[in-house]
């Protein structure tokens, strides 16, 4: 099985999916030419073609705007937008429309974006964005958000043939950092499965993203040096939740915490806290705890930044203080 | 800098400890001269005690509930004229973040429960429920968790070790222990074990406040000092009752307070008490010592607990003198103004629990002084007056007094001289 990185892992799923199908092609700034601003989109243009590798005005409106009209007549659309967090001069095209034209209209939006998301790599403010937030409240747009190669490329060719619009949240961080098996032939993971990425029924960890790989290293930690196993849960997708796992995790532990990159205020997290606290209260042997980054926006200086985000040592501290309760 | 001493201050003439309430600043805090530093506790009064000086508090020595002779230095105060508690020079910017996870404090808080109770999460009532343990056996599982918490493995533990049959129930209400009276009252105890000996939702566990917890020591001593003997007296109260309805209401417009019955029978007794000084004395090993003054003391009953302000020198005092010390004291008593040495010194007591209605009582004495008068509620009775059938206004008077150093014969006369007074008022008196 071939070993890939993550930012290989998208690039693999693109070309494979507009090998397949004719009607999905590409749009975003600097993605043709210049093969994208972390290289996603490189050699596609020279074996693709400029019909089907758009470099596009700047304008995120427009880019949306355009993928929304292409797949009301049929097309697959995989739009990009450089950095997630630009996704806003766009918003209204998704919330507005690509949300809501099929509950009007009776026409599907099969559409996907891109949305290279998260900090840890000294960003700044305008660089480093969760956007799922703002997006998780609009009924009808579902949202995905792989941490590992093998999820990458499984959810982006679930992304692409699912007649929704579809965020695909990647995460810069990982890109070139995470590496794992990714088998060649076609397979998809399914939108709405979550994963658990490591076992254990004393605590549970609902995560997703990059802090999924910090939840993993707290957890082999906790286990070492206290003898804690910790539950790993990986939801992969956001909108729909795999709620069945969630429950499922809660039962089997009794402590849970929720951790994400994004700010906690707000955050999904409490979303999920309040399902469970909704459907599991039983269960729970102690209050639903989450993480996430403090309400700020993304510093650029890195000892702030670390210290706005979430990471390993806040991780297994809060683990720790819910195995003491 | 100078290093000041913080001392636990004297609040009266004769008052030898104090107890510290509750600290109002933390080491390393800042404190301005005469912002409030600390509460103490002495005898019945809590007091607030303002920083001598402005500074840094840099050490408690003495700890909050401890108490300590007067003059014991209790902290210390790095005393500077402009004092900052930040260090000055600019902060180091950390390498890494070695700093509070937002995840929020690290040490997560159990739920209070409004009864005082344990808390059991939701899981673990659950497990109960299914293992058929009942909530007097739960309260008894030893708790592992954060505050003693019955956690999940506390729970399972217990039932594996049910089954199997091993261990026996863990905390058999132990038999109560044979009634004695602790040389202390109020000694703090650690609530946990106590918890153990009275579950909750049949026991709450209170705390006593410093006022209780003085009451209590105090009752228990005099009882144990003076041997009580009460003399009961029925007062016909008919014509100070008439006076006072005649001339209640100049009184208020002109004194700008009530009138009560109190000043009455203050007044009465400050007679008696001129008359049979041996009454108005303590007792001092083979020694009695007789006070040449009279400072009268009137229960109270506050939001505190029960206080006993004094009027002194009411010897020197006309009754409009002693109303309008008296009423001094009840304005003051509410307003939680009253100093220590207006509950010091006194020299006799009066109670008057006849306001709850109750009839004859039997008052414990103020120690160190030797009596007590206890005034039962007024009540319209039928009385026999020259042979006649009459309706009179008639209270009982208790007079609680000690036996080390007056005898029946003297206590009887002390209180009969209480009762002509009241009922040969001179109703011509005018305010």
């Amino acid at each position: 099985m071939p070993t890939l990185s993550y930012i290989e892992a998208i690039s693999r799923a693109m070309w494979e999916e507009m090998e397949r199908d004719p009607s999905v092609f590409l749009l975003g700034e600097d993605i043709g030419a210049y093969g994208g601003a972390f290289k996603a989109t490189k050699g596609f243009l020279d074996h693709f073609g400029e019909q089907r590798v758009i470099d596009t005005t700047l304008s995120e409106a427009g880019i949306l705007g355009a993928a929304i009209g292409a797949a009301v007549v049929g097309m697959r659309p995989i739009a990009e937008m450089q950095f997630a967090d630009f996704v806003t001069c766009g918003f209204n095209q998704l919330v507005s429309n690509a949300a809501k034209i099929h509950y009007r209209w009776n026409l599907p939006v099969p559409m996907v974006v891109r949305l290279p998301a998260g900090g840890y790599i000294h960003g700044g403010p305008y660089h480093s964005e969760n956007p799922e937030a703002w997006f998780f409240h609009v009924p009808g747009l579902k949202i995905v958000a792989p941490s590992t190669p093998y999820d990458a490329k499984g959810l982006l060719k679930a992304a692409v043939r699912d007649p929704n619009p579809v965020l695909f949240l990647e995460y810069k961080y990982l890109y070139r950092r995470i590496k794992g098996g990714v088998p060649a032939d076609d397979y998809v993971v399914p939108i709405g499965r979550g994963d658990v990425k490591r076992d254990g029924d004393d605590l549970a960890i609902i995560t997703y993203g990059s802090t999924v790989h910090f939840s993993l290293e707290a957890a082999a930690i906790l286990a070492k040096e206290d003898g804690i196993e910790t539950r790993v849960v990986d939801l992969r997708s956001l909108k729909p939740l795999d709620v069945d796992l969630i429950l499922d995790s809660v039962k089997a532990t009794g402590k849970v915490l929720i951790v994400h990159e994004d700010h906690l205020t707000g955050g999904i997290g409490g979303e999920i806290a309040a399902l469970i606290a909704e459907r599991a209260f039983q269960y729970l042997d102690a209050p639903v705890r989450r993480l996430g980054s403090l309400d700020t926006p993304v510093p650029f200086a890195p000892p702030l930044e670390n210290h706005v985000l979430p990471d390993t040592q806040k991780i297994l501290e809060a683990l720790r203080a819910l195995n003491r309760f | 800098m100078a290093k000041v001493e913080v001392i636990m201050p004297q609040m009266g003439e004769s008052i030898t400890e104090g107890t510290i309430v509750k600290w109002h600043k933390k080491a390393g805090e800042a404190v301005a001269k005469d912002e409030v530093l600390l509460e103490i506790s002495t005898d019945k009064v809590d007091s607030e005690i303002p920083s001598p000086v402005s500074g840094v508090l840099t050490q408690i020595v003495v700890e909050e509930q401890a108490t300590v002779p007067v003059r014991t230095v209790i902290a210390y105060i790095d005393g500077s004229p402009d004092v900052r508690s930040v260090p000055s020079g600019p902060p180091a910017v950390p390498e890494t973040s070695g700093v509070a996870a937002p995840a929020g404090p690290s040490v997560l808080p159990v739920p209070d429960k409004p009864q005082g109770g344990r808390f059991y999460s939701p899981l673990v009532l659950n497990i109960a429920r299914e293992e058929a343990i009942a909530m007097q056996e739960l309260e008894r599982i030893p708790g592992t968790g954060e505050g003693g918490r019955v956690t999940k493995k506390d729970l399972l533990a217990y039932v594996q070790a049910r089954k199997s049959g091993g261990t026996p129930v863990p905390g058999e209400a132990p038999p109560p222990p044979a009634m004695t009276i602790p040389a202390s009252v109020g000694k703090p105890v650690d609530v946990p074990e106590l918890r153990a000996k009275y579950p909750s939702p049949a026991h709450e566990i209170i705390q006593m406040s410093n006022v209780m917890q003085k009451m209590a020591q105090h009752m228990v001593h005099s009882q144990h000092t003076s041997p009580h003997v009460n003399a009961v007296h029925e007062v016909d109260l008919t014509p100070v009752v008439n006076h006072r309805a005649a001339n209640s209401e100049a009184f208020g417009r002109k004194e700008g307070f009530k009138l009560t019955f109190t000043p009455y029978v203050a007044h009465a007794v400050v007679k008696a008490l001129k008359k049979y000084p041996l009454v108005n004395s303590s007792l001092e090993g083979d020694k009695i010592i007789r006070k040449n003054f009279i400072n009268l003391g009137i229960a109270v009953a506050s939001e505190h607990g029960l206080l006993v302000p004094v009027v002194k020198h009411a010897e020197e005092k006309s009754f409009l003198g002693i109303a309008r010390a008296i009423n001094d004291l009840a304005v003051r008593t509410r307003a939680k103004k009253l100093a220590p040495d207006d509950i010091q010194g006194g020299t006799f007591t009066i109670s008057n629990y006849g306001v709850f209605g109750t009839m004859i009582g039997t008052p414990i004495i103020s120690q160190p002084q030797v009596a007590i008068l206890g005034t039962g509620a007024i009540e319209k009775r039928v009385a026999v007056i020259n042979d006649a059938i009459a309706i009179r206004s008639m209270a009982y008077f208790t007079l609680a007094f000690d036996h080390r150093i007056i005898d029946g014969a003297l206590g009887g006369m002390f209180l009969e001289e209480i009762v002509k007074s009241l009922e040969e008022f001179d109703t011509s008196i005018k305010f």
